[in-house]
């Protein structure tokens, strides 16, 4: 199979759900042919399909989704880049308020079909305002769908399941992510919503592993794999909702887990994978689900400082073989 | 000034059943029965009722806290929309919504808010539908008031409009206080439609409590929207009969303003505007009985109706998936 990159598959997706969909159009900041997104995810496109489909916009975070929201009430579909995840914060009200609750709020009488792009954590320092993880936030808001894809594979195949889907979607892409290459078809496909992947099978462990922390697990169950430790490696990629079945199964198979995640510990989604593990297998465990997290700061600029901030493959090794003893 | 008769009485139909809607719900919230808040409309009716006159079915409109004076003049059901307050299974969002969350899509009613400002972005949203899907055909009608008119919301939303010439009337309705503070020490300028200038749009102030220079003012802005030349800012001055809320005696306002706004209530003033013209009083007369039966109906429907199972409360989070959602 060829092998593409995260950034290429994702182009893909867009440009797939484009051809076959005449109402569906994406909004955001330097989307269009100047810039071509600020990570050059919509490249191409404002060429191909014009600017009334591909449509930069101003510096108005909550007039991007808010509008994403109203076009969605109203016979379009909308994808929506905001250009960093922590510029979300600025359309909180659209995305919390508004575009979670229509359906809800007004007794299913509409939905609303948006899915909100953006990137996320710490690479390429850009401190405090330009890194954060923030998705637990919005995991805690009934009515939306969070995704956090680590594979071109999946974000390819979980793009075109978002943009189909009824609910708001917020859709998360790790900034590192996007220069990464793997094997995706050339034929249409979809990676469905709410299904966890298992990304390494193992007897011993499971790392619970999300976006970035997937690809880290990874190398770090290779080496692990070298001292007889077999680690299985679950990748979420929905976090809301969660796939309690394939985590309780794993859990359950391998009675030990790890959950490793960029954002910071404290209210961070390991709290609630930890949840599951307890509710779903508790009486499997043979020993204490652990969290490997990032620190509970902003993420500062100076490289080395930024990378001390978030999990390594080193801890992940120390976390894993603390555990399996 | 050739405005059909119809539309005339139609105006009239439309501030009166507003006003004894919100006179019954008033008086009905105050025995209990409704929970909750009540925003009630009375006072604005002539900028509902004026705007909305000039939309179709087809088009949209956006809606705020105090909302039910603009989902009636678009067509809501008055049953639906008592039995919401009710919180009854017929009401519009089955108990879920109540006052300030009325909707209704079929009629383009995007929905009643609770966030001061959150239904502009949304309005633009729908004006971008109109624009790309419908080229201009529909318009978008955007009710906020004075206190929305310093949220960001306000400022991106609007912006955002006029760069992209959507076709979308930004109403504000300033009723002079956002809940008990003064536009007077909320607002620099004295005209909030001479913001519009900032945004590269048309702006203009209209008297909302004359619903003749509302209906025209819109009608204007419905026809440069139409023609593609983008949105306008409607300032309607106008003034809350009662306090912010069901609760709220409003003793901050000086009686002296109080009474010169009340000697100005625009349903009394077009009701004189109607007779001085050639229409005779009993005309009048029957569409006031008429109201009064929409609304007793609309009680009767509203106590009638069941409660809502509350297992419900927890249904509805999420519209399902349709199976031809791959096709």
């Amino acid at each position: 199979m060829r092998e593409i990159k995260y950034v290429e598959a994702e182009n893909e997706a867009l440009r797939e759900e484009m051809l076959r969909d005449p109402d569906l159009i994406l909004i955001g900041e330097d989307i269009g042919k100047a810039w071509q997104g600020a990570f050059k995810v919509t490249k191409g496109l404002q060429e191909e399909f014009g600017p009334e489909r591909v449509r930069d916009t101003p510096i108005s975070e909550a007039a991007i989704v808010g509008c994403a929201v109203g076009a969605s009430l109203t016979g379009l579909r909308v994808v929506a880049e905001i250009m960093f995840g922590d510029l979300l914060t600025i359309a909180m009200d659209q995305i919390c308020n508004q575009a979670a609750k229509i359906h809800y709020m007004f007794g299913g009488q509409t939905s609303v079909p948006i899915v909100v792009r953006t990137n996320f954590g710490a690479a390429g320092n850009y401190g405090a305002h330009h890194s954060q993880s923030l998705e637990a936030w919005f995991v805690h808001v009934p009515g939306l769908t969070v995704i956090q894809p680590s594979t071109p594979y999946d974000v390819k195949g979980l793009l075109k399941s978002a943009i189909r889907n009824p609910n708001p979607v917020i859709f998360f892409e790790h900034k590192f992510l996007y220069n990464t290459t793997g094997a995706v078809p050339e034929e249409e496909y979809f990676v469905p919503i709410g299904q966890a992947d298992i990304k390494r099978e193992g007897r011993d462990l499971t790392v619970i592993a999300t976006s970035l922390m997937v690809l880290k697990a990874l190398k770090a169950s290779e080496e692990l794999q070298k001292e007889g430790i077999s680690v299985e490696i679950l990748d979420p990629r929905t976090l809301r909702p969660l796939d309690r079945k394939t985590i309780a199964d794993s859990v359950k198979k391998t009675g030990r887990v790890l959950i490793v995640h960029e954002a910071c510990g404290t209210g961070g989604i390991s709290g609630e994978l930890t949840k599951v593990v307890i509710e779903e297998a508790f009486d499997y465990l043979d020993a204490p689900p652990l969290t490997l997290a990032g620190k509970d700061a902003p993420v500062p600029v100076e490289p080395s400082m930024e990378q001390y901030n978030v999990p390594n493959e080193a801890q992940i090794m120390q976390a894993v073989k603390k555990i399996v003893k | 000034m050739d405005i059909p008769r119809e539309k005339l009485f139609d105006l009239y139909r439309k501030m009166v059943l507003i006003r004894y809607f919100e006179e019954r719900a008033y008086e009905i919230f105050g025995t209990g029965v409704i929970a909750g808040t009540l925003h009630t409309y009375m006072g604005q009716e002539a900028v509902a009722a004026g705007i909305i006159a000039n939309l179709t079915n087809d088009d949209f409109i956006t809606s705020t806290h105090r909302g039910h004076g603009h989902v009636l003049a678009k067509g809501a059901s008055p049953d639906r929309m008592m039995a919401e307050l009710f919180g009854k299974e017929t009401g519009y969002c089955k108990g879920k919504g109540g006052s300030m969350h009325i909707a209704d899509f079929q009629k383009g009613i995007l929905g009643a808010n609770g966030v001061v400002g959150g239904g502009i972005p949304i309005a633009t949203g729908a004006g971008l539908s109109c624009k790309l899907k419908y080229h201009n055909k529909r318009v978008v009608a955007c009710f906020f008031g004075d206190g929305a008119s310093n949220t960001g919301s306000f400022h991106e939303a609007i912006n955002l409009a006029g760069v992209w010439k959507l076709p979308v009337l930004f109403i504000c309705e300033n009723n002079q206080y956002a809940m008990g503070t003064s536009v007077k020490i909320a607002t620099a300028v004295d005209d909030i439609a001479k913001r519009a200038v900032g945004y590269g749009i048309a702006g203009v102030v209209a008297d909302g409590n004359d619903v003749l220079d509302v209906y025209l003012k819109g009608k204007a802005a419905v026809q440069r929207a139409k023609k593609g030349e983008g949105p306008t800012l409607i300032e309607c001055k106008t003034y809350r009969i009662k306090g912010h809320s069901k609760y709220d005696p409003a003793t901050y306002r000086p009686p002296e303003e109080v009474e010169a706004w009340l000697a100005r209530d625009p349903i009394t003033l077009y009701r004189a505007k109607l007779l001085d013209s050639s229409i005779e009083e009993e005309e009048i007369v029957a569409i006031e009985t008429e109201a009064t039966e929409i609304i007793d109906h609309a009680i009767d429907f509203a106590q009638e109706s069941p409660k809502p199972q509350v297992e419900t409360a927890a249904e509805d989070v999420y519209a399902e998936v349709s199976e031809d959602a791959r096709d």
